[in-house]
């Protein structure tokens, strides 16, 4: 069975010369798949980068124009956020690190140009996660989560806190004390990445993690992560970054040897797998057959096969023009799969127990 | 090229109810173009009497702006509908009763999530010769029975919900659609405009009782033009009271509005210098009425005196 291509998709991505060639209903599910994919404002800044406005009908232009600048007001927001919490950190004297998004767009990256960024990412030390979370209280930063359950469950099992909101400026910020969460089977503790980070050019005090790092945390994130609805968009970040970074040519070979010094060959070779096969990114031939042979082997055949025929319908837009029949059992598979990763079964079951009984004794919700 | 193809008026039931049951009604409501799809027949009986004289494409490939199904759906306490937009699900299931309702509920909630080439504000907007009236105000207001009202006594319906404003320039985009009413108010316009065309009644919705009321022919025929904002007009019914009006101060003027805005913080900056600059061209007034010919006096002598 053939799954639908992703073509249309790219396309702007990919030869915005050829924009002008699309007919109205082309346009009409190019815009449907992006909203889905969260990809819209990528998409409006290579149009503007290559100068092909004229070729965009003006009712497909406004939506573009609408996202673009949704992300164009995140990124300042971020901006100014970052600068908020920089003071918070140098009162704590811990260094600022971002992640993800917040760090892409922060960094000038291509990866950053129309990338929403709804909330900020930041990585903390473990042993000092208690001095940053006072600090950050101190400062109008507030918990969006008060079940005594569910912030241990963030603590003990999971890779971040439950998201935190600035009281007044609404802002939400995610914070990290490890890179994959804990319950899981990839190596979590974050000492590695935070003894190689990087500073920021232009922002002095803040920090993201160096090139290899960043690659492979997203990697990571695809990996363990159960919820792939913006898969896609993951899958184009990490695209993104590394045909960037591979301008340096140590690139590549400092990336493998960095997963296997983490052992995380497994998340890195997946992603590769992934992008070779989804987005036909263009790969190094040895760094492909490296990716092939590692993925191979982390899995038997059957498992392996039918990982990936789940992982390649989950990492489509979450759109019905690009599934079929299977997708929707795929996404829920892989979805009892990361809390599977994440947790020991004896773990899972009372967790799932506590979060049904949490779920029937909690207030009805009202109609919209 | 994709082309208009006649209005709704002119499908029969059957071929619209076929549209809507398949791939879907590409229905134009300026200034977007909605692909709608549902088998549920209120949806069906509230687009062929609200939408009768708004047009559609046909079977054309066209770009919609928004695609919107109202699903069936099987709930404890009976039988429900559910918006889909395109895959997302964003809100809680309704009584059947409502779909079309909720269809209206869902496009403006897709207007106000994705339009943010416009600085979007909660408010009504009437016209007359170029100019406009901004009616903000809260639900139980009398904002939309009076929206429908001043509609028949010739003003143009720009919008009984979503003031469309153009950040750049500061004018206004119109947006005519049904108007929502509400409750006693349905009776009250039945009663005062016989001849208008009302759509299905949905009971015992969270508002109460609501049904819309079709906006009429000029109003959706000058859909295209915008208009400069130049009133500010805060109404609130009063039984019983006498029609007052008081000027309204700009700065208290310029902070309810930026608090009706559903995007001015997407605009930043420029959004609320956008605002203030709108502020700064209007007269803004707090009016209370009780009687509609009193108020359509009063909204007339506005378009003299300026």
């Amino acid at each position: 069975m053939t799954l639908p291509a992703l073509d249309l998709l790219l396309l702007p991505l990919r030869e915005p010369e050829r924009l002008g060639t699309l007919t109205p209903g082309q346009w009409d599910l190019l815009v449907r798949q992006g909203r889905r994919a969260d990809v819209l404002a990528r998409v409006a800044e290579r149009i503007e980068a290559a100068g092909r406005w004229a070729d965009v009908p003006p009712e497909v232009a406004r939506h573009l124009q609408s996202m673009r600048l949704l992300a164009q007001r995140q990124h300042e927001e971020l901006r100014h956020e970052t600068g908020q919490l920089l003071r918070v950190f140098e009162s704590a004297g811990v260094p600022l690190v971002l992640l993800k998004g917040a760090a892409y767009v922060l960094q000038d990256l291509r990866v950053g140009e129309g990338r929403m960024v709804s909330d900020i990412d930041i990585l903390v030390p473990r042993e000092r996660l208690a001095d940053v979370e006072s600090a950050l209280m101190l400062s109008g930063w507030v918990s969006t989560n008060n079940n005594p359950y569910d912030q241990r469950y963030y603590r003990t099992w999971m890779h971040e806190l439950p998201p935190m909101r600035h009281l007044r400026r609404g802002t939400v910020l995610d914070v990290h004390h490890a890179l994959v969460p804990l319950s899981g089977r990839l190596r979590a503790d974050p000492s590695a990445m935070l003894a190689d980070i990087r500073p920021i050019p232009g922002n002095p005090g803040v920090y993201a993690l160096s090139p290899t790092d960043m690659v492979l945390h997203s990697a990571a994130h695809l990996y363990a992560e159960g919820e792939l609805e913006l898969g896609c968009r993951g899958l184009l970040d990490i695209e993104l970054l590394v045909l960037e970074f591979a301008q340096d040519a140590d690139f590549w070979p400092t990336l493998t040897q960095r997963a296997a010094a983490l052992r995380w060959e497994r998340p890195l070779a997946q992603a590769l797998v992934y992008l070779d096969e989804l987005l036909s990114t263009p790969l190094p031939p040895e760094v492909r057959d490296w990716a092939r042979k590692v993925h191979q082997h982390s899995a038997p055949a059957w498992r392996g096969r039918l990982l990936d025929a789940m992982y390649l319908r989950a990492l489509r837009p979450d759109h019905a023009s690009l599934s079929d029949r299977w997708t929707a059992l795929a996404r829920a598979g892989l979805y009892v799969r990361g809390h599977w990763l994440r947790m020991p079964p004896w773990l899972l079951a009372g967790h799932l127990a506590r979060k049904a009984l949490m779920a029937a004794r909690a207030p009805k919700p009202t109609e919209a | 090229m994709s082309a208009l193809r006649g209005r709704i008026a002119d499908l029969s039931p059957a071929e619209l109810s076929a549209r809507l049951n398949s791939d879907g009604l590409a229905l134009s409501v300026p200034p977007f173009t909605v692909r709608v799809r549902s088998p549920i027949p209120v949806v069906r009986e509230g687009i062929e009497r609200m939408y009768a004289l708004h047009e559609h494409f046909g079977d054309d490939e066209v770009f919609c702006d928004f695609h919107l199904s109202i699903l069936p759906r099987l709930g404890w306490t009976g039988l429900r509908c559910e918006l889909d937009v395109d895959g997302q699900r964003p809100f809680t299931p309704l009584a059947r009763g409502e779909a079309f309702a909720f269809f209206e509920w869902g496009l403006n909630w897709c207007v106000t999530s994705h339009c943010h080439h416009w600085l979007t504000l909660h408010a009504a907007v009437l016209e007359r010769d170029g100019r406009a009236v901004l009616l903000p105000a809260p639900p139980g207001s009398g904002k939309s029975t009076l929206c429908a009202w001043l509609m028949q006594q010739g003003w143009r319906l720009m919008s009984d919900e979503l003031a469309l404003i153009d950040p750049a320039s500061g004018q206004l985009s119109a947006s005519p659609r049904p108007v929502s009413l509400k409750n006693e108010s349905i009776a009250l316009m039945r009663q005062r405009l016989p001849d208008a065309v009302f759509g299905p009644v949905a009971h015992d919705t969270l508002k109460g009782m609501v049904a819309h009321l079709r906006v009429n022919e000029s109003s959706l025929r000058q859909a295209a033009l915008p208009a400069t904002p130049r009133w500010i007009v805060f109404p609130r019914f009063e039984k019983g009271a006498t029609l007052r009006a008081v000027p309204r101060p700009k700065p208290q003027t310029l902070v309810e509005l930026a608090s009706n805005t559903f995007n001015h913080h997407v605009h930043g900056p420029r959004g609320f210098e956008c605002l203030a600059d709108l502020v700064d061209g209007c007269e803004a007034f707090d009016l209370s009425y009780s009687q509609l010919d009193d108020a359509t006096t009063w909204f007339d002598s506005l378009t003299r005196s300026s």
